[in-house]
């Protein structure tokens, strides 16, 4: 049914069979070449795990938040390890915007590797500034709009939060990007209703959702009896959040079908990646992850060719929202999806019930 | 593949030669195809822990104590640890044949100076894994190097027959009095620095220890060179947990990273007081009344 190709991994120099079916993802209109991004926040720009694979087989580099100006970031700790997962509380350290055109971006484009670059502002006139800077810019794919960040002082600035707020922002960098470029709005899924807050962005004219960022979380010391970050919150992610991440995508492409999701939240494997996809996600991102396996974005980018071959896609595509669709439905190729689906679920109880 | 520093490092599946105990410490011995080729002093590696579905997702990083390129394993390296974690006590029941995940070499090594001169080594606890290796690299350059090896006790001291074959002369301390002098390392340098005219001052420690070793050397005039031990999530550059706050050549003070600007520091550039700060004046630092 499917034509194997052999290629070489990304490191080890090991000979890997992925299956020949067509990978390409559509966020809307932007075209990409694999479906598996980095996830902003856990790849900076891409430079460092260079190293490690090579990052223009990435559907993209999604770049970490960057702001107006340079900015130092919170104290530390930042960062305290939680059952499959982590709380962070970085507080967007970085460069500011010129830095990062002349060197992040810059050295992106030499590379020749696709860029997402994701921006954050502590108001809507940062934010509408940023745009206008990235106006100009070639060779983005698209702007991710960060109004979900966790770790700012005042939980008052998390735009996320609130629908008319998150909408002003995904109304002004709109108006001030070039009608070309895709705006994604990125989701919080710290709200009562994370529809609401999508259909808000998107009628304020987002192209596309990204979902999810982290959850708010707290760790406190035993020794020390404080809490473990000196920010006191920080944000939660890896594989512990996932299922907080499928429910979310799932929600959002039941109540508005046609919008593009980019999906995250602590993806590790082919069939974590899967779960996003079959629940309505058009492409994902490998976050937290990729600090246990610097290379895990292109093995997630091959198990998933494997997984989705297996249960007899013939494209990517085929496999978005899959999940949603009406129930008994014919068998559209193969048992094996029936089979491996069951598998899968008898893992994860069991590994829910040795965490829980 | 095989450019050294910052995008020299690669991630390769080792495996456990051997495993011992020393003092309080454990010392692994790994094959790590192609890392310890790349090594050089203050390097280190990060290792995954936990097994492939391991509930740690973050990585431990360790100072590479000593490498062999070339043995019956071919390339092999040791790290020393204390199972006093989840991810150590994991690594500690780890037999021979095990596999493991390796990712290095991470850091900016120790600089080593162009002159033979003279070069004291100061290290507290395990802190000095990195230190043999060091030695051995000043000495092939011609250095005088003594060693201030510290710890609580007895059995928390590192490497002192290492230190007994490389050093000029070996200086302990214990804080218990339990072998050489009673007290902290940070007592016992002043006069090691005077007696050896030092130009350079190595070190690898706790922070307060990392800070007290470079005032004392800079009250002798001697530069120093500081491996921090920081927690990092990553390794490798792109978490950004691991910063402290250093000056750079423009006076400016920056958070940056110990895993891919240090770990090994110049001791006047850090901005020790305020490490788990961001000091005013920082770049980027939040002006007061807030963003």
């Amino acid at each position: 049914m499917t034509r194997a190709v052999i290629t070489h991994g990304p490191r080890r120099d090991t000979a890997v069979v992925v299956p020949d079916i067509d990978m390409t993802a559509w966020l809307g209109n932007l075209e990409l070449a694999s479906p598996v991004l980095t996830a902003s926040g856990c790849a900076a720009a891409g430079r460092e795990l260079d190293q490690f694979f090579d990052i223009t087989t990435l559907g993209a580099v999604v770049t970490k938040s960057i702001m107006l100006n340079p900015r130092s970031g919170r104290p530390t700790p930042r960062m305290a390890e939680t059952p499959s997962g982590m709380l962070n509380s970085i507080g967007l350290q970085g460069p500011g915007i010129e830095a990062f055109l002349d060197k992040d971006l810059e050295w992106l484009r030499e590379r020749g590797a696709r860029a997402i670059v994701s921006i954050a502002g502590g108001s809507v006139d940062e934010y509408t500034r940023l745009a206008s800077k990235l106006r100009h810019v070639s060779d983005i794919a698209a702007i991710e709009v960060n109004i979900s960040c966790p770790n700012v002082e005042d939980r008052g600035q998390v735009f996320a939060c609130n629908a008319a707020a998150a909408a002003e922002v995904i109304t002004a960098v709109r108006r001030n990007t070039a009608p070309g470029i895709p705006v994604l709005a990125k989701l919080s899924p710290d709200v009562t209703d994370i529809v609401a807050i999508a259909r808000a962005v998107v009628d304020a004219g987002a192209d596309g959702l990204s979902m999810i960022n982290t959850l708010l979380g707290m760790v406190i010391d035993t020794d020390t009896m404080r809490p473990a970050l000196a920010g006191v919150t920080g944000g939660l992610s890896g594989p512990a959040i996932r299922p907080v991440a499928v429910r979310c995508v799932y929600q959002v492409h039941a109540a508005m079908p046609d919008v593009p999701i980019l999906g995250m939240g602590g993806i590790r494997t082919g069939l974590d990646a899967l779960e996003f996809v079959l629940a309505g996600a058009s492409a994902v991102s490998v976050g937290t992850v990729t600090f246990h396996d610097p290379s895990a974005p292109v093995r997630v980018a091959r198990e998933l060719a494997i997984a989705l071959a297996e249960r007899g896609f013939e494209s990517l595509e085929s496999a978005v929202g899959y999940a949603h669709r009406a129930p008994d439905p014919v068998p559209a190729s193969g048992g094996a999806t029936t089979e491996h689906g069951e598998t899968e679920d008898a893992d994860a109880v069991v590994e829910a019930g040795a965490e829980g | 593949m095989s450019v050294q520093g910052k995008g020299g490092a690669i991630q390769v599946t080792g495996e456990v030669i051997g495993q011992r105990k020393a003092g309080d410490y454990h010392v692994l011995t790994l094959t790590a195809p192609g890392i310890p080729e790349l090594a050089r002093p203050g390097h280190f590696v990060a290792i995954a822990v936990g097994g492939p579905n391991s509930s740690m997702l973050l990585r431990r990083a360790f100072s590479i104590y000593s490498v062999q390129s070339r043995g019956v394993y071919g390339g092999t390296l040791e790290i020393v640890f204390a199972a006093h974690g989840k991810g150590t006590e994991w690594l500690a029941k780890l037999h021979r044949h095990d596999q493991i995940d390796i990712v290095g070499p991470l850091g900016r090594p120790f600089a080593l100076p162009k002159e033979p001169v003279s070069c004291v080594l100061v290290a507290g606890g395990y802190g000095s894994a990195p230190m043999f290796s060091l030695a051995d690299a000043l000495r092939a350059r011609g250095c005088r190097v003594d060693v201030v090896l510290g710890a609580s006790t007895e059995s928390k001291l590192f490497g002192v027959l290492d230190a007994k074959r490389i050093a000029a002369s070996l200086t302990l301390t214990t804080d218990d009095g339990s072998v050489g002098e009673h007290g902290r390392v940070t007592d016992a340098l002043p006069a090691v620095l005077a007696r050896t005219d030092a130009d350079v001052v190595y070190a690898c420690g706790p922070m307060p220890m990392l800070k007290a070793v470079a005032e004392i050397a800079a009250e002798h005039g001697a530069y120093s060179q500081c491996a921090v031990e920081e927690a990092m999530a990553c390794g490798i550059g792109v978490c950004m947990t691991c910063v402290l706050p250093v000056v750079g050549d423009d006076g400016v003070t920056r958070m940056l990273r110990s895993c891919v600007d240090g770990p090994v520091f110049r001791g006047d550039r850090v901005r020790w007081d305020e490490v788990g700060t961001i000091p005013e004046g920082t770049l980027g630092a939040p002006v007061s009344g807030g963003h």
